[in-house]
């Protein structure tokens, strides 16, 4: 128990520094990095199986004729339009502007809901099953896994709306939530568009 | 749930009240009743405490060493002469999956983790870990995933296809009944509790660290163990997706490893060592740091070579990612790609040489003492050193086509993570023993167990060498009369007892010296990193007031720490600052106490199990997920939500 | 220390064959041991060094002092480009014998393997269809003569390997692996499957038979035989119960009417010297045991109990252990 009692030299007043870190101050911001940091390696490995996978076999696709682009394409246009929404509830939250963060939010709710739309028809649309071959079990995974990526980050964006809409979202770090699902949305986005050029684009080569 | 909001609201102080002025009694107890746990069921379970959560994490990992060591025992009894009967083919090859798995997932990696979890806060001056609750979260699902892997093996489910699992051996077609499903399920427990202590250690080692603690002041173990963090991030992902795609080939009919349809067989031994080796150096780096933290203290001098330690630690994590291959040099690759793969494996003795180099300039340039710590840092370069040399031949392909699967590369690892990773291990339990629990552990048995287990060691595994090399492969349950294996077979088995007493011994002392050990005082070694500025055990919120660091051995160099002011004392309050120089830029909050990680890991743990029998347990297994996850995110009004 | 070594493993090479890094028999593997004595001589030269300073370190009373530092810096920088010198020499030299090991050879003798969960499936091939020969667990090839084999996998990945001969090589399902190898001295020399490969990949060995060209020659030519008719009425007996019943669909006898392929060709069964993969001496004693309880012998081997009577399996035995 000494080094209680002892009486310490104070060297450095703390006092007046912000009670909550934002953007790169803020612990949850370096998690989400972490974590995106982890989906991304898997995103790649998965990539890289597919790329492997083609490079083995004597034809790719396997016994199936390329996939449909029409509901990827759609798909991908929805993403990426979904960016501009994306970037201004992110701005919004960076100005505390409580009103149209709301709103923004639940643009992006619905944005989030949207592609999953055309993404139940392009499961169909890679005209191969998972059982099929290892074409398909490939192409189906790749698919799934960002659909999960898709629906966990719906389901975040959602609660986080519905946060925004109770005595809790009047807070700093509800802000910075808004701003790091922003930026996890951005990372679901970019990380859809290596995938749709594999999938749709080496069937073709 | 609701006595964490009791708990929370019982705030008698007025909001916003400092440190700066409290007197030392009033702020541990102030402190204290913000940070600490309750003595209860609920405190139990819902603490968020890096300390605590650390001994239970360092303590479960032994408890499996023991089990592990257990299974090596009923090895050795087997294998002590040809032809025995003691253990049919079924249950050996159970047991030496079990014993493999066990190690690497449920000891070695947890161990590493768990002594990170319990130090890097401490050493770096914060008051807890980050991420608290995931911290808690991530015990849980650990402890789950190796209840999982033992309640099977006892009923006989346990895993039979080795710790690698090779397809097509644990495949649909060949790996029957549930047993390759549960090996490749307690894999993504184990995965996901590694990956999320792997984020709460990077961020806690690059936003929470003193005032002054600038990147060259980092004590290298936190260096080692943040070197360690970004391989488990990059690695791990690699074996997630290789125990998933064989689940669903097991499980859904999907066909990636199946060549009658397009699938590979070496697709799966790609992905596994892409995992695997770095996992060698997840196990081993955090090793290195603590014996770049031991030996200085014992040298009684600073390191020798600081740049360059941390230069060969970043250097081995990313050379760690281009050797995967040589566990494949007998699978017929191209042979030019094969010698990269040599060239790359040999090129990695050479951070390790720098490392030993370093470390032998300390001991030459200081003052060593011998106690139990160094010691066991001695018994580490004497073996450590033959597995790396080893290593190196096993890195040759044409080298390797001989001794590749056989006893020799047996003796070759257990050398390496024994030797390099176990006796360190040792080592820094004495070393910090004091401070986990205020007592010292007993010199004169700490040098009978280093010398058990040091002699042991090396009578049990240094024959294997030439077992192997007399031409007896790995993983098979027994042998003829007529191969000349027997007598170096009994001599090893015997050997094997004097390695189990020492490690036994190891354990009695450990019980014993937490009840009855002389007590530490602050810091018994005189070292000079910061978790020895502190009380042994410290109190429940580390550091009265945060240190101010100025140099690498704040201890030593600092005749008097100084310490900052001005934080909160009726929230969980800490230091934020910045990457590189460590100037403070915030004092954010730290999560509370809380029971929903422990909820969350019951309803993650009904889920993962639950897909082994059905893949829709992943749909309607995750609803409770969900609800758990949204009790523990969901804003709860305490001061800590303030901003 | 290495005479030594190669005495001990020969003096065991009398019984079952022998199975050992240590004793090469053919220019690869005695080329690989000289590689392997290399890298543990100076691997070893280095360990001392290392200990040897460690001890120094320890003794060493040091005086703090700014030139001290500065010494270690530079022995530190010594050692260390040493070390990657020393890292150099070795993979140069490791990199020379993988050429020096896959050089191809001209017009060597081509034998498949394939490995089934557990035992070994051998096929001499020819130009003539006819001179094609299926056998199992037993590989005969002439001395001097470089062998070429082609590794393939029936179910799990199996790796061959005969340590006196050569460094191990996978057979893998789904891909084809080459190897090759030449026995410069006749004898017998055991090989092991070394890549675990289910309950029985303990007992999963196989033996080379090195022999004079004309030896081999003559063994080949025995072998392309049809199975000898039986000579008494036991073995005939023997014969009739072994094609009528559960034996014939998963065992080939060539020259009768068994012809399943799940199991080893028995065709020659009694010129090899081992049953079920290196585990029994060949006789009729074992092969009545064998017939009788495989599973105790061999646990979770693929071979089912078959029901019959005392004197149908002496039968049985007496007619496979004519065939040689």
């Amino acid at each position: 128990m000494t080094s209680i009692l002892q009486k310490p030299r104070m060297a450095f007043d703390l006092s007046e520094l912000p009670l909550h870190g934002k953007r790169s101050a803020s612990l949850t911001w370096w998690g989400t990095l972490g974590f995106m940091l982890i989906e991304g390696s898997g995103f790649a490995l998965v990539l890289a199986v597919y790329l492997y996978l083609a490079s083995i076999a004597t034809e790719w696709p396997l016994g199936a004729p390329p996939p449909d682009l029409l509901p990827g394409t759609i798909v991908t246009a929805v993403l990426l339009l979904s960016l501009i929404p994306n970037m201004l509830v992110s701005r919004w939250a960076r100005q505390e502007d409580l009103r149209k963060v709301r709103i923004g939010m639940i643009v992006m709710a619905l944005l989030g809901i949207a592609p999953l739309v055309p993404r139940a028809f392009e499961f169909s649309a890679l005209n191969v099953l998972w059982d099929s071959n290892a074409y398909g079990s490939i192409t189906w995974t790749l698919l799934g896994l960002h659909t999960t990526h898709l629906i966990t980050d719906l389901i975040d964006t959602l609660v986080l709306s519905a946060l925004m809409f109770t005595r809790h979202g009047r807070n700093p770090r509800r802000f910075g939530d808004v701003q790091d699902n922003a930026m996890y949305w951005n990372f679901v986005v970019l990380t859809w568009l290596p995938i749709y050029a594999s999938l749709y684009g080496i069937p073709r080569l | 749930m609701m006595r964490a909001e009791a708990g929370d609201l019982q705030h008698s102080i007025a909001p916003d009240m400092r440190d700066t002025d409290l007197a030392p009694e009033v702020l541990d107890r102030q402190l204290e009743r913000v940070w600490g746990t309750p003595a209860t069921l609920w405190g139990i379970l819902a603490t968020v405490d890096h300390k605590r959560i650390g001994r239970r994490y360092v303590a479960t990992a032994f408890i499996f060493l023991a089990m592990g060591g257990v299974l090596a025992l009923l090895m050795r009894l087997q294998l002590a002469g040809p032809e025995r009967r003691l253990i049919g083919p079924d249950r050996y090859n159970q047991i030496f999956t079990m014993h493999g798995a066990n190690m690497m997932f449920l000891f070695a990696v947890p161990v590493m983790e768990a002594i990170a979890v319990y130090l890097v806060p401490l050493m770096v001056g914060t008051r807890n870990i980050a991420f608290p609750r995931l911290n808690a979260f991530s015990y849980w699902i650990y402890l789950a995933g190796g209840v999982l892997l033992w309640v099977a093996f006892a009923l006989d489910m346990g895993p039979d296809i080795g710790w690698f699992a090779y397809v097509p051996l644990s495949g649909p077609q060949y790996g029957s009944g549930k047993r390759a499903d549960i090996w490749a399920q307690m894999i993504t427990f184990t995965e996901i509790a590694a990956l999320a202590v792997a984020v709460e250690l990077v961020v806690t080692v690059l936003k929470q660290r003193a005032p002054g603690m600038s990147l060259d002041r980092v004590p290298l173990f936190v260096w080692a163990m943040l070197v360690t963090s970004f391989c488990v991030i990059m690695a791990m992902p690699a074996i997630m997706v290789a125990s998933t795609s064989l689940i669903l080939d097991r499980l859904v009919g999907t066909h990636f490893y199946n060549p009658a349809e397009g699938g590979d067989v070496l697709l799966w031994q790609h992905l596994f060592w892409f995992f695997g080796h770095p996992e060698v150096y997840i196990i081993f780096l955090p090793a290195v740091g603590m014996i770049s933290g031991i030996l200085p203290t014992f040298a009684r001098r600073p390191i020798f070579g600081y740049l360059p330690l941390v230069l060969a630690l970043i250097a081995t994590g990313i050379l760690a990612f281009g050797l995967w291959v040589h566990h494949m040099f007998a699978t017929g690759l191209p042979r030019l790609g094969e010698s990269f793969f040599t060239a790359s494996s040999m090129a990695i003795a050479i951070p390790n040489g720098v490392q030993i180099f370093c470390w032998l300039a300390t001991l030459a340039l200081g003052r060593p003492v011998l106690a139990a710590p160094l010691l066991f840092v001695l018994a580490f370069f004497f073996t450590f050193i033959i597995g790396g040399l080893s290593g190196v031949m096993v890195a040759s392909v044409p080298l390797d086509t001989q001794v590749h699967d056989t006893y020799f590369v047996v003796a070759h690892f257990h050398y390496v993570l024994i030797g390099g990773a176990v006796f360190p291990l040792m080592g820094a339990i004495y070393y910090w023993f004091p401070k986990l629990t205020g007592r010292m552990m007993s010199e004169r048995v700490g040098r009978v167990v280093c010398g058990l287990v040091f002699v042991g060691f090396n009578l049990t595994f240094f024959p294997m060498h030439i077992l192997g090399l007399q031409g007896m492969p790995r993983r098979i349950y027994t042998y003829q009369p007529d191969m000349p294996w027997g007598g170096l077979n009994l001599f090893v088995s015997l050997s094997s007892c004097l390695l189990a007493a020492g490690f036994l011994i190891f354990f009695i002392d450990i019980m014993r010296c937490m009840r009855w050990g002389l007590p530490a005082g602050d810091n018994p070694w005189n070292a000079a990193t910061l978790e020895w500025a502190t009380t042994s055990p410290p109190r429940s919120y580390n550091f009265a007031r945060i240190p101010v660091v100025s140099s690498a051995n704040p201890l030593w160099d600092e005749p008097e720490l100084l310490v900052s002011s001005g934080l909160r004392v009726e929230r969980r309050e800490l230091v934020i600052s910045t990457v590189a120089a460590a100037v403070p830029e915030a004092r954010d909050a730290s999560p509370a106490n809380s029971i929903w990680p422990f909820f969350a890991a019951i309803a993650t743990t009904g889920m993962l199990i639950s897909s082994i029998f059905t893949p829709w347990a992943v749909v309607w297994g995750s609803l409770p997920v969900m609800v758990t996850l949204i009790g523990w995110f969901w804003p709860k009004s305490t001061p800590e939500d303030q901003a | 220390m290495r005479a030594l070594a190669t005495s001990l493993a020969l003096l065991c090479a009398g019984c079952t064959g022998s199975q050992t890094v240590l004793a090469p028999m053919g220019p690869q593997a005695a080329q690989l041991n000289w590689l392997l004595w290399s890298f543990i001589l100076i691997c070893g030269i280095i360990w001392l060094l290392v200990m040897f300073v460690l001890v120094l370190a320890l003794r060493y009373a040091a005086v703090p002092s700014q030139r001290g530092e500065r010494r270690a810096a530079v022995i530190v920088g010594v050692s260390v480009a040493a070390s990657a010198l020393v890292i150099i020499v070795l993979t140069v030299m490791s990199y020379a014998a993988t050429r020096g090991l896959s050089v191809a050879a001209d017009d060597p003798l081509v034998i498949r393997l394939r490995g089934y969960q557990w035992w070994w499936e051998v096929t001499y091939t020819d130009r003539r269809p006819d001179r094609m020969l299926v056998t199992a667990n037993e590989i005969h090839v002439p001395v001097g003569h470089p062998i070429n084999i082609e590794l393939s996998a029936a179910d799990v990945i199996h790796s061959f390997w005969v340590p006196n001969l050569v460094g191990k090589q996978d057979l893998i399902p789904g891909r084809r692996n080459d190897l090759t190898f030449t026995a410069s001295r006749p004898g017998v020399y055991r090989g092991q499957c070394a890549e675990f490969c289910g309950l029985q990949h303990a007992h999963m060995a196989l033996l080379v038979i090195a022999e004079e060209p004309a030896a081999f020659e003559a063994w080949r030519d025995a072998q392309l035989q049809v199975a000898r008719p039986p000579e008494t009425i036991e073995q005939e007996a023997g014969r009739t119960f072994f094609v009528s019943q559960p034996c014939a669909a998963c065992h080939t006898v060539r020259g009768t009417n068994a012809a399943g392929t799940l199991g080893p060709d028995l065709t020659h069964v009694a010129s090899r010297r081992t049953i079920a993969a290196g585990l029994l001496e060949t006789t009729r004693g074992s092969l009545a045991a064998w017939i009788a309880d495989p599973q105790t012998i061999k646990p979770g081997n693929n071979m089912p109990m078959v029901t019959m009577t005392p004197e149908q399996l002496r039968a049985v035995s007496a007619w496979l252990v004519d065939l040689q």
